[in-house]
C-alpha cells in the first residue's frame, strides 16, 4: 500500500493495516524472555524488569522458565566454556521465531576476562545474535535500548519474499551445533556458518544498540 | 409441548457452540498461519527432553523401595493426629471426662500403631 495515501487516509480518521504489519506489531509486543543470568550483568537485567525501570512497559515482563515457551533468549553474563553447550541447548530447544540479545562485554566478546582459558569470547561464535549491548554491565537504559532496537528488527521483517526472516524460510536450519568439551577448548571452537547465516537474512548484519543502522531514515 | 422445550434449551446450545468456537477458532487460526507461512523446523535437539540445557541421563522411571510407602502411612497418621491435638489442647479446660477418655484413647490407638511399626522394623532405614 502507497505511505503517502495510508497517511492520507489515517488524517481522516481512517486506519489501515496489512496483515503483516498487523502480525509483526503483535510479536514486538508480547516478546517473552528466557528466565536465565549468567553473572552481574542478570543483576542489571533483574532491575530492568522491576519497578522502578520497568521492562513490562514494552511486553517483555512473562520471563518464562522454560525454553519452550520463550522468544528472547538475553544472554546477560560472562559465558564460561562450561556453560556455552547449555546454552546453545537451550538455545536450540526454543521455539521459532527467536532472538538473542547479548548483553555486556562479556556475553559479546569475553571482556575482561578475554585472556582468560576458560571463558567463552563471545556467544555468537555458536548462535546468532540479533543485538549486542555493550558496557560492563550496561545500565537497564541499555538494556531498554537494546530491547527497542530488537523491536524495531522485528517490525521490519518480512512476511514473504526472499528476504524474510530465517524462521520463516524451510531452508534454513532452526539448530546449531552444540559444542562439546575437548581436551583444550570446545569443540567446535566456533561456528563458521553463523556469519553466513546472519549476514543472508540481515542485509545490515546485526544491530548495535545505541547506533543507527544505516537503513534507519 | 415438545417445541417449548426447544425453545428453553436453544440459548444454551448457542452459548454452548460459541464457547467453543471462541476456544477453537485461535488453534485454528494457528494451525493455518503455520501451514501457510511459517515451516515446522523439528530438530533431535529441539525435540530432546528439556533439562534445563543439560543433556538427560539414564531412565526417568527411577525405583524407590515400598518399604517407603509404609513409612509414608506412618507419617500421614501422625500429620492427622496433629490436627487433631490442637483444638483438643486449646479445649483442654473445658472438657468432660468422657471427651478426654475418648480422645486419650484415640492417642492410644495410634501410639499402638507406632509401636507396632517400630517393633516391625519400619523405622529403621534401609
Amino acid at each position: 500500500m502507497d505511505p503517502e495515501l495510508k497517511i492520507e487516509l489515517s488524517r481522516q480518521g481512517i486506519f489501515t493495516t496489512t496483515l503483516e504489519e498487523l502480525y509483526n506489531w503483535g510479536r514486538k509486543n508480547s516478546v517473552w524472555p528466557l528466565t536465565f543470568g549468567l553473572a552481574c550483568c542478570a543483576i542489571e537485567m533483574i532491575a530492568t524488569t522491576m519497578a522502578r525501570y520497568d521492562l513490562a512497559r514494552f511486553g517483555a515482563e512473562v520471563f518464562r522458565p522454560s525454553p519452550r515457551q520463550a522468544d528472547l533468549m538475553i544472554v546477560a553474563g560472562t559465558v564460561t566454556k562450561k556453560m556455552a553447550p547449555q546454552i546453545v541447548r537451550l538455545y536450540n530447544q526454543m521455539p521459532e521465531p527467536k532472538y538473542v540479545i547479548a548483553m555486556g562485554a562479556c556475553a559479546i566478546s569475553g571482556g575482561p576476562f578475554k585472556q582468560g582459558y576458560n571463558v567463552l569470547k563471545g556467544i555468537d561464535r555458536y548462535i546468532p545474535v540479533d543485538v549486542h549491548i555493550p558496557g560492563c554491565p550496561p545500565r537497564p537504559e541499555a538494556l531498554m535500548d537494546a530491547f527497542i532496537t530488537l523491536q524495531k528488527k522485528i517490525d521490519a521483517q518480512h512476511l514473504t519474499g526472499a528476504d524474510r526472516p530465517r524462521h520463516l524460510n524451510a531452508d534454513e536450519p532452526s539448530e546449531f551445533v552444540v559444542p562439546e568439551y575437548g581436551a583444550h577448548d570446545l569443540v567446535p571452537s566456533k561456528n563458521l556458518k553463523l556469519w553466513n547465516i546472519i549476514y543472508k537474512t540481515t542485509p545490515n548484519g546485526p544491530a548495535t544498540a545505541g547506533e543507527d543502522g544505516p537503513g534507519k531514515d | 409441548m415438545n417445541s417449548s422445550f426447544i425453545d428453553i434449551y436453544r440459548p444454551i446450545a448457542i452459548l454452548m457452540i460459541a464457547a467453543l468456537g471462541f476456544a477453537v477458532s485461535p488453534l485454528v487460526m494457528a494451525w493455518l498461519w503455520s501451514k501457510k507461512f511459517s515451516p515446522r523446523k523439528p530438530g533431535p535437539v529441539k525435540n530432546a527432553t528439556y533439562e534445563c540445557g543439560l543433556e538427560s541421563k539414564n531412565d526417568s522411571f527411577i525405583r524407590f523401595r515400598p518399604e517407603y510407602y509404609l513409612y509414608a502411612i506412618v507419617f500421614l497418621i501422625f500429620d492427622v493426629e496433629a490436627i487433631f491435638l490442637l483444638p483438643f489442647a486449646v479445649a483442654f479446660s473445658g472438657l468432660t471426662v468422657g471427651a478426654s477418655i475418648a480422645m486419650l484413647i484415640f492417642l492410644l490407638l495410634l501410639v499402638e500403631g507406632l509401636v507396632w511399626t517400630w517393633r516391625k522394623g519400619v523405622l529403621t532405614w534401609v
